[in-house]
């Protein structure tokens, strides 16, 4: 380890619309260690992994590469400069060999032709790790543990001197993250520097040399491992709390029935065994990391996704929704992720957006009676904050917070019993977030049932009455609200405490 | 019927008006290119070309884009909802065939219906190969294209059928009433009735939703995959149609009557040229109509001005890529 950092970022900058990915985040890694970025969802460690890897430029901001000032274009140019990422979504062609990816684009040949017996020389020499890897066999049919072998030695092979590991043990066993772990090691040790990104507090304080923590696009602070606890850096993670106030909640009256009841609730793979239940007018919250399962479990309950097992019951009656059209006749409503992918037909008007599920309350004999339709729309509109006068315009056009009030207007006419609010407030200004909470709570109080799903814990902890915490696809927590605190949260989803008592491996 | 453009105002019931009140919304260049680029060819042949505008001759024209029409008008749903079909050309040869071969033996009624029909059910193994199988839209599609025509084929031992002259199974292509053909009353009133199931219907906002969002519309509750199935079974319930009615025209059935008609590419052409976006989830049945206007009265344009026919179909390539450009670049725009 030497003194002049391989990598200086100075005041960097990435805007993704209306969101800033990254905010004059300022940093230098030194040549041959191992760094950790850990932090929140959205925090930017991706972001700024894929920055320095070439994947996205930055907007403002200059990079260093050995001192030198440089600005990708694409992965490719940083390549050249010996940076590379491994995704998360693993990019390799999965029809051909596992030798074939590894010299993708820098195969042997001989006038044109590929040299399949130098390539094969080659991988030989390169796995200096016996990974072991039949370097004919197709990378499809390989486990992804062995999968990500190919991705590395690719990166080794291209005499790569920086490899970003953007959650490189999320789909890795136990064991083979242990390996992986040695692996890295054995870089380490040759020389390579690497960028360590993931969520398991644990493995990067054993990891890592140094650790940087980001929260909300900005750098908290870059220290060395040694000076780190896991108490640290959650706290680091947090924070302090944004300029957020949060309305006044009711809590539901003592001897409100159920809406919701959730027993033994599965779907293989994903959820395992999810028993809750919700009340009328009270806000239940899912709280947990990406990819814990949250909004697998809510398209468990609206029929989106197969349940292998358990029983669903609805205001006391079992009921079994397998289909989302059968949710929606039931009083179900899924205000889904992602609005633009999930949620709303960008392409179409607002009106026509808010009446697709609920077209037989407004047509009779298969003809929409448009004139009705506007009519019943007015009070919605009212109550929810759209702009009725541009009911007719694409739902394209309106800013992220209008089109969120536009999903909301959907579900509601419907005048569900329950709803199921899937990180509502995703990528919507701070005006827009307080009137979504406002109208949360007013449901509520109006008798609607709520299970909040939000990867901002603030959120969860200032309007739900109920925290349940969700982790590798299970409840392992409920905490009553008022007890609640965002490093409590975030310590049960990210296992800490478990996590320490066990020796780091759960 | 008046026609309000006013965004806040009710609006009147009827079809046209709502087509008119989305072209307002949308207001932009594709709403009004496509009509002005016809009115302007319109204006262009009447005065260049003596015999454009009489009565034969405008008769002749939608004589002559009935069958592509009626294809097209069904086509435009298949498209919106995110589909593709091309084996229009192939079940438009098949139902003429079974028409016919009725007709030679049996009661014109029953003929027609039998060819109509046996669209209809190709449309539905279609529409069961892209969602049920999941098979992709173009691939499912030219399977299919290549197997009917086989069985037409099989079905004629390559000879022609020839229908009586005097048998009644002819009258519906040949005669007509009010002094134009029923080809082209077929043509407007399956024009318009498709015009009004995507416009106002609860099934055409499902199209919308189909095609303009997927995974929105399952989770809304659309039943997608029976609402695509249904598109691509009124798609080939208007080959049908139209493959009846040519064959009754001409009195005969034969299996290769789409060769060298190629109405699958015409009718993906006029859809294009009128401004439904082949990405699914925009357009309108009007639209289509104008776009298979457009084509019908360039190709009546050469004709009457004499112009090597050679030319028509760099036109008709140059007109579709313009429309496809346009259309590409309105989606930039809007993402």
């Amino acid at each position: 380890m030497d003194g002049a950092p391989l990598i200086e970022l100075r005041r960097v900058r990435k805007q993704f619309g209306g969101t800033l990915a990254l905010n004059d985040v300022s940093l230098s890694i030194s040549r041959g260690t191992v760094h950790g970025l850990v932090g929140e969802n959205g925090a930017g460690k991706s972001t700024l992994g894929k920055i320095i890897a070439g994947v996205h430029p930055p907007d403002a901001g200059e990079m260093l590469v050995d001192g030198r000032r440089v600005s990708y274009g694409s992965p490719r140019e940083a390549l050249a400069d010996g940076l590379t990422i491994i995704a998360q979504e693993l990019a390799l062609v999965p029809r051909r060999s596992v030798a074939e990816n590894i010299f993708l684009g820098a195969e042997s040949s001989r006038a044109g032709f590929v040299d399949g017996r130098a390539i094969l020389r080659r991988y030989h020499e390169l796995d200096t790790f016996g990974f072991g890897l039949d370097p004919e066999a197709t990378v499809g049919s390989l486990r992804v543990a062995d999968q990500q072998k190919v991705e590395i030695l690719r990166a080794v092979g291209r005499e790569t001197r920086l490899i970003v590991m953007d959650e490189p043990t999320a789909s890795l066993g136990r064991d083979d993250a242990r390996k992986l772990f040695g692996i890295m090691r054995q870089l380490s040790a040759q020389g390579t520097t690497m960028i360590f990104v993931s969520h398991s507090l644990g493995d990067v304080l054993e990891l890592c040399d140094e650790i940087t923590v980001l929260k909300d696009g900005k750098l908290v602070r870059t220290s060395p491992a040694s000076e780190e606890t896991p108490e640290k850096l959650v706290l680091g993670m947090v924070g302090r709390s944004l300029e957020l106030t949060f309305p006044e909640r009711q809590p539901p009256p003592p001897d409100a029935p159920l809406v919701l009841s959730l027993d033994g609730v599965s779907v293989p793979g994903l959820v395992h065994d999810a028993s809750l239940t919700i009340r009328r007018g009270e806000i239940v919250g899912l709280a947990g990391l990406i990819g814990s399962g949250r909004s697998e479990l809510a398209g468990a309950i609206f029929g989106s996704l197969p349940r292998s097992a358990g029983t669903i019951e609805l205001d006391g009656r079992p009921i079994d929704i397998r289909s989302p059209r059968q949710a929606v006749r039931a009083g179900v409503a899924m205000l889904p992720e992602s609005r633009k992918d999930l949620g709303l037909v960008m392409g179409r008007p607002i009106y026509e957006n808010v009446t697709l599920p609920h077209l037989k309350r407004v047509s009779s004999g298969g003809v929409v009676r448009s004139r009705a339709e506007r009519r019943s729309l007015r009070q919605i509109f009212d109550e929810v904050g759209v702009p009725s006068p541009r009911i007719g315009e694409p739902v394209r056009v309106l800013s992220g917070g209008n089109q969120q009030k536009v999903l909301f207007s959907k579900w509601l006419f419907g005048e569900p019993r329950l709803l199921i609010a899937d990180e509502p407030t995703r990528g919507v200004d701070v005006g827009a977030k307080r009137a979504i909470y406002d109208l949360l709570v007013r449901l509520a109080a109006s008798g609607l049932a709520i299970l909040l799903i939000s990867s901002e814990l603030e959120e969860v902890v200032g309007l739900a009455h109920r925290i349940f915490v969700m982790r590798d696809g299970r409840l392992v927590n409920e905490v009553d609200a008022a007890a609640a605190t965002s490093e409590g949260l975030l310590r049960a989803a990210f296992g800490t405490l478990e996590a320490m008592a066990a020796g780091g491996s759960p | 019927m008046s026609l309000t453009p006013s965004p806040g105002a009710p609006p009147p019931t009827g079809p046209p008006a709502s087509w008119k009140r989305r072209q307002f919304k949308i207001g932009s260049l594709r709403d009004y290119a496509i009509t002005i680029a016809l009115i302007a060819l319109v204006v262009f042949l009447a005065v260049r070309a003596d015999n454009f505008l009489t009565v034969s001759n405008l008769k002749n024209v939608l004589e002559q884009s009935a069958g592509l029409g009626i294809v097209a008008a069904a086509g435009t749903l298949v498209i919106i909802a995110g589909g593709f079909d091309l084996s229009v050309g192939a079940i438009f040869a098949i139902s003429g065939v079974a028409a016919a071969e009725v007709a030679v033996h049996g009661d014109p009624t029953v003929a027609v219906l039998v060819g109509i029909l046996t669209g209809a059910a190709f449309g539905v193994g279609n529409g069961l190969l892209v969602t049920v199988a999941r098979i992709n839209p173009f691939i499912a599609t030219l399977g299919s294209a290549f197997l009917i025509g086989g069985l037409a084929v099989r079905i004629t031992h390559g000879d022609l059928i020839t229908v009586d002259f005097a048998s009644p199974f002819t009258h519906l292509g040949s005669n007509g009433t009010l002094g134009v053909k029923y080809s082209v009353w077929i043509w407007f009133l399956f024009a318009v009735a498709m015009g009004i199931l995507l416009s106002r219907t609860v099934f055409g906002r499902y199209v919308f939703a189909s095609g303009g969002n997927r995974e929105a519309a399952r989770l809304s509750g659309v039943p997608v995959g029976l609402v695509r199935t249904a598109t691509y079974t009124l798609s080939g319930l208007a080959a049908g149609i139209a493959g009846v009615l040519s064959a009754s025209r001409i009195g005969t059935g034969q299996a290769d009557a789409n060769s060298g008609v190629n109405l699958e590419l015409q009718a993906v052409a006029a859809i294009i040229v009128g401004g439904t976006s082949i990405w699914g989830g925009e357009g309108a049945v009007w639209r289509t109509v104008v776009g298979v206007l457009l084509l019908g009265v360039i190709g009546n344009g050469f004709t009457l001005l004499s112009i090597d026919p050679v030319y028509q179909n760099i036109v008709y390539g140059g007109i579709i890529l313009v429309a496809a450009g346009v259309d590409a670049r309105l989606r930039r725009g809007a993402s």
